[in-house]
């Protein structure tokens, strides 16, 4: 009981503390407001939707987040120990329910609402006429096969990969359909057309992620996963992987060029060797 | 443990685990003596660790549901006729254990002894059982990598096995009366090891279900 | 035959110093011995990420070779530090402390209890984390090193051997047994705690009675009851994929570096998925429910006001366990499950959002009409409030399918999961030893250098992970040891040395803690029994503690656990072991 003072509440460490709470409020707030650091511009609708459904997230958490801390901040401030008597209040049920049924509207709705921009990358198939591409993956390249003139995408064999004598997806020769398909290092599509990629991969778990298509997803082994998506901005953008692989995950690197639908013809047409068209050096990455 | 030559004179009648508003005899004169721990909590840490095994068994048989289901490899085998047998006496001892159980109500000591390791030693065969469907398998050139069903029969048969061994290991102890150099009566320790050995013998028929029409 | 209960469980002080101290049957010395075990493990997994941090700003920096074969470390090596980072702090310092250290030595005093129910199995189950503990460091010392696929193991980097990377080797088997037994040793506490918590209870202490620290152990040991079998199995099958040659979670025909691995078909790599979040999503609630339970206690008792709506609480933190069993898909939102199922995860997700929010309102509820003393206990309390608020917000970005699609494996990611699970729960444990420190050591903590710790600790946390929210908003991937190959990535290095300065300054704050631990085990002031004028039973009992706990005077509960400022009561606390006539009244 002797101790009973010793750490009192003086007003310093109310106020510091206070004041800290106020300053990460403050600059949190400049850092989004300001967009300080910031997406890049979307190049897809569906890129669009996710960055609306981002924005009202950010206002909704945004509100809950300068509430808490500044209300934290505050009764930290007027409640510190000046000698009062604390109030025995054990609760009030009344405000239970209220914050209960607000936070669930809010954030139950929020994830209702955040359904139509996943249901448009995930719920319809490819739209007719989208231009088939295969992507697979290996320890850590990136590989994109494309049909050639007949459309159709030959066989393929593990036995046959041989990223090392140009192989790197494993195309069995036998198959007349094969030889004709197309094997580049850099994903080139066509802008305003609308793409299917088939995902795939060779070894390990890899993940497709273009930042400017709002878009990730995982390359399995032992599953091809389809994922659709329709470039609107002409242009590079760069490819990541975003699934742990291995040492050279860092590293695991290429890049989308958006052309026009004429130059992505040419670049086809020449057997994916790189072509220079309208300033883009296509079918190679800066 | 160290302690247990203090005599029963320190028994303090104690009622832990109180509900209630009014309970106990005031204050923190509680009286002098370390409260034993109820034997109910012998009962409550088995069932608590029934809940744990059982989540480790559901996992395996959702991964068992979940890889048949996407695989193109599962090739269903024959699973070695000496299961039934194996089922059988495992279900068999359970209505021993039973027996034993009644018999001790009863404070008949001398049948419950009976009853008891005719229980011990019918999971012995059991076990004898499983290892013989196990060669039998390897006979055949079944081994644990040959298909997924395999890799999956030999893992739950193995996890199960390994669950049932230390059902007799109880039931040896419980039987050899070593459960004196511990804090649980009799009476608790012959409830704890029959729960144990009933859930035992529930899961294998469950277990035997899934293996049988799943293979 | 119950006349013959034996009435004796707890033996008489052990002599001897193996007996008494190392393999102790006490709760207290287990608990302890809990608490340095995860200290240990602490500063390796402080070590690990500094080192980290070092090389993603100064990739070329030479460090002594006993810490760095080689000097300059290498990708592979980066990635090992990730895996032990991870490991260590999720599984020996965020399950280990506040659970089983604190947890351990307190539960049985806080409910009037003379020990855990089972002694032994205690005593076992230290000892199996401790050996797991050691499996886990030695994959640090064999040919290939510690493994490189991160604390979540997805196979088949992590199934298939060698061919994969350095350290999937010997180093990965030794993590997974590592991992099981770490699974079992769990399963050994949690089975503990609950029948302690169901049996033990003094007469009066009814579940409503109890301390939230009370409930918070007892719903996560049924929390980590549920999620460590699945882990167990899991483990289990991946252990037999990489040395059985089976196939659960391998599929047929892969090719790694031009070479056909044989020898598998059909596994899939998403089952292991499932099965390890299925764990892993209880586990983030495993490390953090103590946290609250603590956090609750002391801003009750430090602003000399009763828990606002204790019952709230006792039902969030139910529902909050409840309902992470239904959500780990959230984790697997571009893994290539099933898109349906994610709507149903996303939305069962953000409804954990609801039990969060009334608990951080709670806790402003208890503050706000009190008499708030900033002890240092109270301010890392206050502190893991402010952190639980920052940390879940972002969580809420993250349970939607279609922005997961951008921020997933980014630093949005680790910002937020290292805010609410790691430095929110090691919040709770810092404010835990602050005010457990006098019971358990007889001594009192210094509060000049607590609250120094606090001060840099609570900046230097907040300019560590805040700012890796901006890297993920930028869309910067986690786990990469080099940000060259990535152009976009080049305007972020300020960022990054931002945090790693922030990061060795918080670190070095950390230096404090430690010297105030171990300098008022020996020379702090001594403690009162009852230093803080705090009302539940663990302040009743002498300080430290008797070997029985009680001193054979077992108390039984007449009240509530937060009965703070009563009207009409001459102090404004009324201990929970008091008669109604014991109670003094205001004059």
């Amino acid at each position: 009981m002797e101790k009973r003072n010793q750490c009192a509440g003086s007003a310093a460490p109310a106020a510091i503390l206070a004041i800290l709470l106020l300053i990460l409020v403050g600059s949190t707030l400049f850092i989004f407001m300001d967009k300080v650091w910031w997406f890049p511009t979307a190049i897809t609708a569906v890129g669009h939707g996710i960055d609306h459904q981002f924005f009202l997230t950010l206002v909704i958490t945004g509100i809950v987040f300068v509430g808490s801390q500044v209300g934290l901040a505050w009764v930290i401030w007027r409640y510190r120990d000046r000698g009062q008597r604390a109030s025995s209040s054990h609760g009030n049920n009344t405000m239970e329910i209220i914050w209960t049924l607000a936070t669930f509207v809010m954030f139950v709705g929020l994830g209702v609402m955040a359904k139509n921009a996943w249901a448009e990358v995930h719920f319809r198939d490819a739209v007719p006429g989208a231009i088939p591409i295969e992507v697979t993956g290996q320890q850590f390249a990136w590989n994109f096969r494309y049909p050639g003139p007949d459309g159709k995408f030959g066989r393929t064999d593990p036995a046959d990969v041989s990223a090392s004598s140009g192989n790197p997806v494993g195309l069995d020769l036998s198959d007349p359909a094969a030889t004709d398909d197309v094997v580049v290092p850099v994903l080139v599509v066509p802008v305003n057309h609308e793409v299917q990629l088939t995902l795939r991969s060779q070894d390990v778990i890899h993940s497709f992620y273009v930042r400017e298509l709002r878009l990730k997803q995982d390359l399995v082994p032992g599953m091809q996963i389809p994922i659709h998506f329709l470039a609107t901005q002409i242009g590079e953008y760069e490819l990541a992987c975003a699934e742990l692989c291995g040492l050279g995950h860092y590293r695991m690197h290429s890049c989308m060029q958006v052309v026009s639908e004429a130059d992505y013809q040419a670049w086809l047409a020449g057997g994916g060797q790189a072509i220079q068209r309208g300033g883009m050096n296509i079918g190679e990455c800066q | 443990m160290p302690g247990t030559t203090l005599s029963e004179d320190l028994q303090q009648t104690h009622g832990r685990g109180g509900a209630g508003d009014s309970g106990g005899d005031g204050g923190d004169s509680g009286g002098p003596g370390i409260p034993a721990v109820p034997q109910r909590a012998y009962i409550t840490g088995m069932s608590v660790a029934l809940a744990g095994i059982l989540m480790f068994f559901m996992a395996l048989t959702s991964a068992f549901i979940v890889r048949k289901g996407i695989s193109l490899d599962w090739q269903p085998f024959a699973l070695p006729k000496i299961l039934w047998l194996n089922t059988a006496i495992l279900l068999a001892s359970s209505w021993t254990i039973l027996r034993a159980r009644k018999f001790f109500r009863l404070g008949d000591m001398p049948n419950f002894s009976h009853w008891w390791n005719v229980t011990t030693a019918m999971g012995l065969f059991f076990l004898a059982g499983q290892l013989l469907a196990w060669r039998q398998l390897a006979a055949a050139g079944v081994f644990l990598a040959s298909s997924p069903s395999n890799s999956f029969f030999y893992v739950l048969t193995a996890a199960h096995g390994l669950h049932l061994l230390g059902g007799i290991v109880a039931l040896l102890f419980v039987g050899l009366r070593w459960q004196h150099q511990t804090h649980l009566t009799p009476a608790t320790a012959t409830e704890v090891v029959s729960i144990y050995w009933h859930f035992m013998d529930g899961l294998w028929v469950f277990l035997f279900l899934l293996l049988y029409l799943g293979r | 035959m119950s006349s013959h209960e034996h009435a004796v469980h707890v033996a008489p002080t052990p002599s001897g110093f193996i007996r008494k101290y190392i393999f102790s049957v006490d709760h207290k010395v287990i608990g302890i011995q809990y608490i340095l075990l995860a200290l240990t493990a602490v500063v390796i997994g402080i070590v690990l990420s500094l080192l980290m941090r070092f090389h993603l700003v100064w990739p070329g920096a030479k460090f002594p070779s006993w810490m760095i074969s080689g000097g300059v470390m290498t990708p592979e090596q980066y990635l090992s530090l990730v895996t032990m980072h991870g490991t260590l702090m999720v599984f020996f310092v965020l399950t280990t402390a506040p659970q089983s250290g604190f947890g351990n030595y307190f539960l049985p005093i806080q409910i009037g209890a003379p020990d855990m129910a089972f002694p032994r199995i205690n005593m076992l189950s230290f000892w199996f984390t401790f050996l797991a503990f050691v499996v886990m460091v030695a994959a640090f010392f064999v040919p290939g090193g510690a493994p490189i696929s991160g604390w979540t193991a997805y196979p088949p980097l992590s199934g298939l051997g060698q061919v994969t990377g350095p350290g999937e080797g010997l180093g990965q088997d030794l993590w997974i047994i590592s991992i099981a037994i770490f699974s079992g040793a769990s399963l050994m506490g949690a089975l503990n705690f609950i029948a302690t918590t169901i049996d033990l209870r003094a007469p009066g202490l009814s579940l409503m009675r109890l301390p939230l620290t009370a409930w918070a152990w007892f719903i996560t040991a049924i929390l980590g009851l549920l999620a460590f079998g699945v882990l167990l199995a899991a483990g289990i099958l991946l252990l037999l994929d990489r040395m059985a040659g089976t196939s659960f979670f391998i599929p047929a025909g892969l090719v790694v570096t031009d070479v056909v691995q044989k020898g598998h078909a059909g596994g899939s790599p998403l089952l292991w998925q499932h099965l390890f979040w299925f764990f892993g999503h209880p586990e983030v609630y495993i490390a953090v429910l103590p946290g609250m339970g603590v956090a609750s206690h002391i801003l009750s008792t430090f602003s000399r006001k009763p828990v606002f709506g204790y019952r709230a609480m006792v039902y969030a933190m139910s529902s909050i366990g409840f309902l992470g069993f239904m959500v780990w898909g959230h984790h697997m939102f571009v893994s290539g499950m099933s898109p349906y199922s994610a709507i149903a995860f996303s939305v069962l997700t953000m409804s954990i959002g609801v039990p969060s929010a009334i608990k951080t309102f709670n806790w402003l509820g208890t503050l706000w009409g009190g008499k708030i003393r900033f002890t240092s206990a109270m301010l890392f309390a206050i502190g893991f409030v402010s952190l639980f608020v920052s940390g879940g917000l972002s969580g809420l970005f993250l349970a939607q399918p279609a922005i997961d699609l951008y921020f997933h494996d980014t630093y949005f990611v680790v910002g937020h999961f290292h805010l609410i699970m790691g430095v929110a729960a090691i919040f709770g444990i810092f404010a835990a030893t602050y005010f457990w420190f006098p019971k358990m050591y007889g001594r009192m903590m210094n509060e000049g250098l607590g609250k120094l710790h606090f001060w840099i600790t609570f900046v230097g946390v907040y300019c560590i992970f805040m700012p890796m929210h901006y890297l993920g908003v930028v869309g910067n991937p986690r786990r990469y040891s080099d940000f060259s190959a990535n152009h976009f990535l080049a305007p972020l290095y300020s960022i990054h040395l931002f945090i790693t300065i922030a990061a060795i300054v918080t670190a070095a704050a950390q230096l404090f803690f430690i010297l105030n631990y171990f300098w008022s085990m020996k020379k702090g002031p001594k403690a009162p029994d009852n230093p803080w004028n705090a009302t539940t039973l663990e302040w009743t009992t002498s300080t430290p503690p008797p070997h029985d706990n009680f001193g054979g005077h077992y108390p039984s509960v007449y009240r509530g656990p937060y009965e703070f400022s009563v009207p009409g009561a001459a102090e404004d606390f009324i201990p929970q072991h008091l008669t109604p006539d014991q109670v003094g009244k205001a004059k």
